[in-house]
């Protein structure tokens, strides 16, 4: 069943300097009572976000009307951590972010950024800091990524490949998602199920 | 010759349905359990491909994150929460899957009704939408926390497409000290490795510290595999395993059990089978641990200080600093005799029968400090009913403590048990996270034994003073 595709992006990027950002704080529990996948984007980054009187917080990078276009977030290392929650990868799609760049994700926040078709690019330590200071330089950078190529440019030339299994590849792509393959498998998976009743 | 082999491997690679050159394993999954939070989108994707249950007798459903704990038999008030029970209950009624709903007998957190109805068994591969899945592990099995489109996968296919982790051992021994127990052991191996430092790993604990455990307090240590990175953590069955299995109500009964227990007797890692990383712990190197930061990793000894800044690397200095001024606290400073406002005992790490029979013992005659607000919430209704026939209710009756229904609640806030701006709880949950417990609530992560302490003084305090 197909959804998006994801090839190529060239845009601006949100910068948010922070390391070992949870799950909860992409989005805490409370805002979890939803019962389909859309609209958690308004409560992306609640709390940092918001202040208690749900007054947005001025110095918070998505109330900078400087990243209002940004589709890439940019994020210290190890991003994602904590709860499984899949609304966390739906919160960063929903917003309108495409692609998030880290130094180090934690495995299913990853998975589960793919399974919604946000490529989570991770990159070295360096690259990351260079990232940050071309972002501080000029917030309307233009950031571009390549997921045929598996690279990372930004506007000075300086360049970056990302790693990416080859299947997760195809399916960001081409727009496959997991049940179709497995599926295909139905008959294995059928002897299975009965040896192993 | 057969190649040694780690138990992982043994469990994993029995599974593999399909292994294919540059796509992930196809792994079948015996064991699937469901609640109210991260399964209503998978249903309805379900509903958009036109397609059913692939085999609803491996699929437990219950309600546990978002129900309140307080007046369990009434009709939920916050609509939104009602509304999500509701939709499981559809859901599960629809595809025809088992429900253990609010007012059931096995209702409960998911992680403490598959273990005490005997869901949960050695040799297994076990997921549920909720990272600490990993608690199943303590069977000798596989168990990991997957997000929504995977539980779909689980669905529809009863299988799930993974790329097969690295293994790590971590092996304890040595006698535990006084008043040290299994939640202080995560606490510490955590803090040793870090909030990511087994992430891509799945951890195997083995030592004979590890073997003079109960299964509740392996339960403990597994649970928070995931607070260090690791997709989940197992420890091999034992004479312990199966005597906890035998009896409970969905567990292979009679022949069949024994049967079943020659077959699980073979699930241990072989001599000399190699792991990616090891790491070998002393017991005796274990103190009562508290965290004192905004992630499990950020834990000290009780009678150690929170980290002067000259202690933490420059490049953790600016995560290390927002941290502290979260919590309110300073560099260097001592959390012994720190007042708290609140104790919270439960969620899936600390709320079986075990840790309340631990907390009553110490708390039998003995009243809450002023001030303070207490809260145990039992793991399920199981729980409940034997603290109750174990009267342990009065003692907590008595001290001044609340006996609620049982529930996720404070673990995570998405009811409303929350703990207010601005004030300290001293928590048995897995989690202190900003905001994890209510917004801007700060949250001092600690055993059940620390947080019954805590209680009744007030205070932070070392339990090796008090037992």
């Amino acid at each position: 069943m197909s959804k998006e595709t994801f090839t190529k992006l060239t845009a601006t990027a949100a910068p948010l300097p922070i390391e070992n950002i949870d799950t909860d704080q992409i989005i805490p529990a409370r805002f979890l009572k939803a019962t389909t996948r859309e609209g958690f984007g308004d409560n992306l980054f609640r709390d940092w976000r918001y202040n208690a009187d749900d007054t947005p917080k001025a110095d918070f990078v998505l109330n900078n009307p400087t990243y209002t276009d940004a589709q890439i977030l940019v994020a210290g290392k190890n991003f994602g951590m904590g709860s499984s929650r899949e609304h966390a990868a739906w919160a960063i799609h929903d917003y309108g972010f495409k692609v998030v760049i880290s130094s180090f994700f934690a495995d299913i926040f990853k998975n589960n950024a793919l399974n919604t078709f946000v490529l989570p690019a991770q990159v070295s330590d360096a690259f990351l800091a260079e990232i940050f200071k071309a972002i501080d330089a000029d917030p309307h950078t233009p950031i571009t990524v390549d997921l045929a190529n598996q690279t990372i440019t930004l506007a000075n030339g300086l360049n970056e490949s990302f790693d990416i299994n080859t299947y997760k590849k195809t399916c960001l792509m081409n727009g496959y998602d997991d049940i179709d393959y497995l599926l295909s498998l139905k008959e294995e998976i059928n002897r299975f199920d009965l040896a192993h009743a | 010759m057969h190649t040694p082999t780690t138990l992982f491997d043994k469990i994993w690679d029995a599974h593999v349905v399909k292994h294919a050159e540059g796509h992930p394993d196809a792994l079948f999954i015996d064991r699937h359990f469901i609640h109210e939070v991260t399964s209503p989108q998978a249903f309805d994707g379900l509903r958009k491909r036109g397609i059913g249950v692939f085999n609803v007798s491996r699929t437990t459903a219950t309600a546990d994150h978002n129900v309140p704990t307080k007046d369990q038999h009434l009709p939920i008030k916050e609509a939104l929460s009602r509304h999500q029970v509701e939709t499981l209950r559809k859901n599960c009624a629809d595809f025809g899957i088992e429900l253990y709903d609010l007012g059931h007998p096995f209702q409960g957190i998911v992680h403490i009704i598959g273990p005490e109805l005997g869901l949960t068994l050695p040799g297994m591969t076990i997921v549920c939408g909720d990272s600490h899945t990993s608690t199943h592990g303590a069977f000798g099995n596989i168990a990991f926390g997957i997000g929504t489109s995977e539980v779909e996968q689980v669905l529809a296919t009863q299988c799930i497409l993974q790329y097969k982790p690295k293994r790590m051992r971590i092996s304890i021994n040595g006698k535990l000290g006084k008043g040290v127990t299994s939640k202080d052991i995560i606490l510490y191996i955590i803090s040793k490795i870090s909030a990511s430092g087994a992430t891509g790993y799945f951890v195997e604990y083995a030592g004979d510290t590890i073997r003079s455990l109960s299964m509740e307090a392996r339960m403990t240590i597994c649970n928070m595999s995931i607070e260090m990175g690791a997709r989940g953590g197992l420890i091999a069955p034992d004479e312990t395993t199966f005597d906890y299995i035998r009896g409970r109500r969905f567990a292979p009964q009679g022949e069949a059990f024994e049967k079943a227990v020659d077959t699980w007797r073979t699930l241990k890692t072989d001599e000399g089978a190699t792991f990616d990383r090891e790491l070998d712990i002393n017991a005796e190197d274990i103190e009562p641990m508290i965290t004192y930061g905004t992630n499990p990793g950020m834990g000290i000894g009780i009678s150690h200080h929170v980290p002067n800044l000259s202690e933490i690397p420059e490049s953790e200095l600016a995560s290390y600093t927002k941290s502290l001024a979260y919590m309110g606290l300073e560099p260097g400073m001592e959390l012994v005799g720190k007042p708290v406002d609140y104790v919270f005992i439960g969620s899936c790490t600390n709320a079986r029968i075990e840790d309340l029979r631990q907390v009553a013992e110490f708390v039998k005659g003995k009243q809450k400090a002023n001030g303070v607000e207490v809260w145990i919430v039992p793991g399920s209704v199981q729980v409940a009913n034997q603290a109750k026939a174990e009267g342990l209710d009065k003692v907590f009756a008595e001290a001044g403590f609340e006996l609620r229904d049982p529930g996720c609640s404070a673990c995570l806030g998405m009811n409303e048990d929350k703990i207010p701006a601005g004030k300290y709880c001293v928590s048995t949950s897995n989690r202190n996270f900003e905001g994890r417990q209510g917004p801007q609530s700060r949250t001092f992560l600690a055993s059940p034994l620390t947080a019954a302490v805590a209680a009744v003084t007030g205070k932070v305090q070392d339990v090796r003073a008090f037992v």
